[in-house]
C-alpha cells in the first residue's frame, strides 16, 4: 500500500490534514483577501457577527475587522509555531548527538544543562527571556525554542547511543573520518526519525505557548495574534464574549489539526517500517 | 531501604549541579537586562550622578562580572534574593507570601487531572478499541488542544457571568471576615474554576498515558495467567492491568510539575489569583527583572523537590527500582 493511501485510510488523519490545509490556505490568502493593515479601523466598534456581510464576524472594541484579524493571526501562529519547532528540533538533535556520541564529561555536562532547562518551567523562561530582550517575532521564536529543545535532545541522545556502536560507524572511524564529521554526517541523519516523530507535538505546544505569551501582552506588538485577540476581547467579556471565543476556537482547531495529521504521519511511517 | 537512600543521594548531588546551572543562567539573564538595580532605584527616588556612583560602589555593581556572580551565589546561600524595587521589600518575603496559593492551586489541579484522568484512562483501556475507548481518545485529544487560558475565559463566561454560580476571580471574598471552615469553603469555591481550567488540560495527558500503558500490559503473560486462573474481568482490569500501568504516570507527575507551574502563570492571571504566577506577570509588567529571576529560581527549586519526592515514592511503589543501580 502506498503511504498516501495508508494515511488516507484513517479518518482522524484525514480530518487533521483538512484542518491543516484550511489553516495554511488562511495564512497564505490573508494578504490577498484582506490587503492593508488588519489593525486598521474597518467599521463601527463592537459590531456583532453575522450582521453586516462586509464584516461577517463583526468588529472588536476598536472597530477592527475580526475576520481579517483571524486570517492574519493564522499567519503569525503558523510561522511562530513552525519556526520555534524547527529551532527546538535543530538545537535538540545537535546537543543530543554531541552528548551521545562524545560520551564522558561532554555528555555529563550537556545532559546536566538539559536537566537545568527542564527544571525551569518553560513558560516562565520564555516570559523572562522576552521581557528582558524585548518582544519581536524572532525573540518569541527563540524564547519558545529555549523551553522546548530538551525533549528532542534526550530522544536524539538515546538514539545516538545505540547507533554509535554500529558497524558503519566503526568503518567511518577506520577510514580516518573526523569524529565531528562522523557525528553529524553519519550518526545524526540516522538518529533523526524518532526525533522528527515528536515534531507535531512540538509544533502544537509552540503554537499554544505563542498564544499564551501574546495573551499576556508579550507578543510582537506589530502583528495580529490570536492570543492577543483573546486578551483584547477579555476587556468586554461580559458584553461581547464572542471576541474572545472565536480566536480561541481557531486555536483549538489548529492545534487539533496538527496533532491529528502528525499522528497519522507517524502511524503511516511506523506501518511502513513494520512491513519492510 | 539503603538502596532507596543511595538512589536519593545520587539524585541530590545531580540536583545541586542542575541548580548551579540554573543560577548561572539567571545571573546571565539578569546581566543581559537593560539597566541595573541602581537605575531601577533611581527611577523611583531620583538622584544625581554622584549618588549613582556611590550606590553602584556600595552595592558592588562596579566590580567584575565574576566577583558579582560570586556575590550573587553568596547571597543565595543565605537565601537572600535581593530587594524588589516594585514592592520595596525583600524578594524572598514577597515570594514566600505568594507561594502557598500557587501550591494549593497546583496540588488541587494535579489531584483533579491525575485522579479523573487515570480513572477515565482505566475506563477506556478496559475495553481497547470499543466505542467508549475511541470516544474518550478523541475527546482527550481535543481537550489537549485547548489553551488553558482560553478554557478559563470560557468557564468564566458560562459559570460566573451567565449562570452566576461561581465567583469570577480572586482567591477569597475580600473583607468578609470569614474564619475557619467558612473561609476554607469560600476559598474552595473560588478555586473551582481556576483548578478546572488548569487541571483539565493535563487530565487528557494522564488519560492517554493510562490508556496506552494498559494496552501494553494487556499483552503481558501475567494477564494471560490471571485469565487462566478464571479471575473476573473487573478484577483483572483493576488489580493487574491498571495497577501496573499506573507506575509510569507517577513519573509523569514529577516531569509535569514544571509545565504546570508555567501553566499556572496564565491561569492565575486570568482568574486574578494572587499566586506566584500572577507575581511573575506583575514583575514582567513592572520590568522588575530581579523579582522575575527570583521566581524562576524558586520554581526550579520547587520542581527539583517535587521530582525528588516522586523518586522516593516510586522507589517504595516499585521494588525493582534501583536494584541494578545500587551496586554502582
Amino acid at each position: 500500500m502506498s503511504p498516501l493511501r495508508c494515511f488516507l485510510r484513517t479518518p482522524e488523519a484525514v480530518a487533521g490534514a483538512i484542518l491543516l490545509a484550511a489553516l495554511i490556505a488562511m495564512a497564505l490568502s490573508a494578504a490577498l483577501l484582506f490587503p492593508g493593515d488588519p489593525q486598521a479601523i474597518a467599521g463601527p466598534a463592537l459590531l456583532p457577527p453575522f450582521q453586516d456581510w462586509s464584516l461577517p464576524l463583526g468588529t472588536d472594541r476598536l472597530g477592527r475587522d475580526v475576520l481579517a484579524e483571524l486570517f492574519h493571526g493564522a499567519r503569525t501562529s503558523l510561522a511562530v509555531g513552525l519556526a520555534a519547532a524547527a529551532a527546538a528540533l535543530a538545537i535538540g538533535s545537535v546537543v543530543g548527538t554531541l552528548a551521545g556520541f562524545a560520551g564522558g564529561l561532554v555528555d555529563e555536562v550537556l545532559m546536566r544543562i538539559t536537566d537545568a532547562f527542564q527544571t525551569v518551567p518553560g513558560f516562565l523562561l520564555a516570559l523572562a527571556f522576552v521581557s528582558v530582550v524585548g518582544p519581536s517575532l524572532g525573540i518569541v521564536v527563540i524564547a519558545i525554542a529555549l523551553g522546548t529543545w530538551p525533549g528532542p535532545a534526550r530522544v536524539a541522545r538515546a538514539e545516538v547511543l545505540s547507533i554509535r556502536e554500529r558497524d558503519y560507524v566503526a568503518g567511518a572511524r577506520v577510514i580516518g573520518m573526523h569524529p565531528l564529521a562522523i557525528a553529524f554526517r553519519e550518526v545524526l541523519p540516522n538518529a533523526l526519525p524518532p526525533v522528527l516523530a515528536m515534531s507535531s507535538v512540538i509544533v502544537a505546544a509552540a503554537i499554544l505557548t505563542e498564544a499564551a505569551l501574546s495573551f499576556l501582552g508579550l507578543g510582537d506588538p506589530n502583528r495580529v495574534t490570536w492570543g492577543g485577540m483573546i486578551a483584547e476581547g477579555r476587556a468586554v467579556l461580559r458584553t461581547a464574549p464572542f471576541l474572545s471565543i472565536v480566536p480561541g476556537i481557531a486555536l483549538v482547531l489548529t492545534v487539533l489539526g496538527v496533532y491529528l495529521a502528525g499522528e497519522g504521519i507517524v502511524e503511516t511511517t511506523a506501518v511502513r517500517r513494520g512491513l519492510s | 531501604m539503603t538502596r532507596a537512600l543511595t538512589l536519593l543521594r545520587r539524585r541530590l548531588v545531580g540536583s545541586i549541579f542542575v541548580l548551579l546551572i540554573v543560577i548561572v543562567g539567571t545571573f546571565l539573564l539578569l546581566e543581559a537586562a537593560p539597566g541595573d538595580a541602581v537605575d531601577a532605584y533611581m527611577v523611583s527616588t531620583g538622584g544625581d550622578a554622584g549618588m549613582i556612583e556611590l550606590l553602584r560602589h556600595r552595592w558592588g555593581l562596579d566590580q567584575s562580572e565574576l566577583t558579582r556572580l560570586a556575590n550573587y551565589l553568596w547571597a543565595l546561600l543565605h537565601l537572600d534574593l535581593g530587594q524588589s524595587v516594585t514592592f520595596s521589600r525583600p524578594i524572598r518575603d514577597v515570594i514566600l507570601e505568594r507561594l502557598p496559593t500557587t501550591l494549593l492551586l497546583m496540588v488541587s489541579a494535579t489531584a483533579l487531572s491525575f485522579g479523573l484522568g487515570s480513572a477515565l484512562g482505566v475506563y477506556a483501556g478496559a475495553r481497547p478499541g470499543s466505542f467508549r475507548d475511541r470516544l474518550l481518545s478523541i475527546g482527550s485529544l481535543a481537550l489537549y488542544a485547548v489553551p488553558g487560558f482560553w478554557l478559563g475565559l470560557v468557564l468564566i463566561v458560562v459559570f460566573a457571568v451567565d449562570l452566576r454560580w461561581l465567583p469570577i476571580g480572586g482567591i477569597e471574598t475580600l473583607a468578609s471576615d470569614k474564619t475557619g471552615l467558612d473561609r476554607a469553603a469560600d476559598i474552595a469555591t473560588h478555586l473551582i474554576l481556576p483548578v478546572s481550567a488548569l487541571g483539565f488540560i493535563y487530565l487528557a495527558l494522564y488519560l492517554r498515558m493510562m490508556r496506552a500503558g494498559m494496552a501494553e500490559v494487556w499483552r503481558q503473560d501475567f494477564v494471560l495467567a490471571a485469565r487462566a486462573k478464571g479471575l473476573s474481568r473487573r478484577r483483572i482490569v483493576l488489580a493487574h492491568v491498571a495497577r501496573n500501568a499506573l507506575l509510569p504516570l507517577v513519573t509523569m507527575l514529577g516531569l509535569q510539575s514544571a509545565q504546570m507551574l508555567g501553566g499556572s502563570v496564565v491561569i492565575e492571571s486570568v482568574f486574578s489569583v494572587p499566586g506566584l504566577g500572577r507575581l511573575a506577570q506583575e514583575a514582567v509588567a513592572a520590568r522588575d527583572t530581579p523579582l522575575l529571576l527570583g521566581i524562576i529560581l524558586t520554581s526550579a527549586v520547587l520542581v527539583i523537590v517535587i521530582n525528588l519526592l516522586v523518586d522516593i515514592a516510586y522507589a517504595f511503589l516499585d521494588p525493582r527500582v534501583g536494584a541494578g543501580e545500587a551496586g554502582t
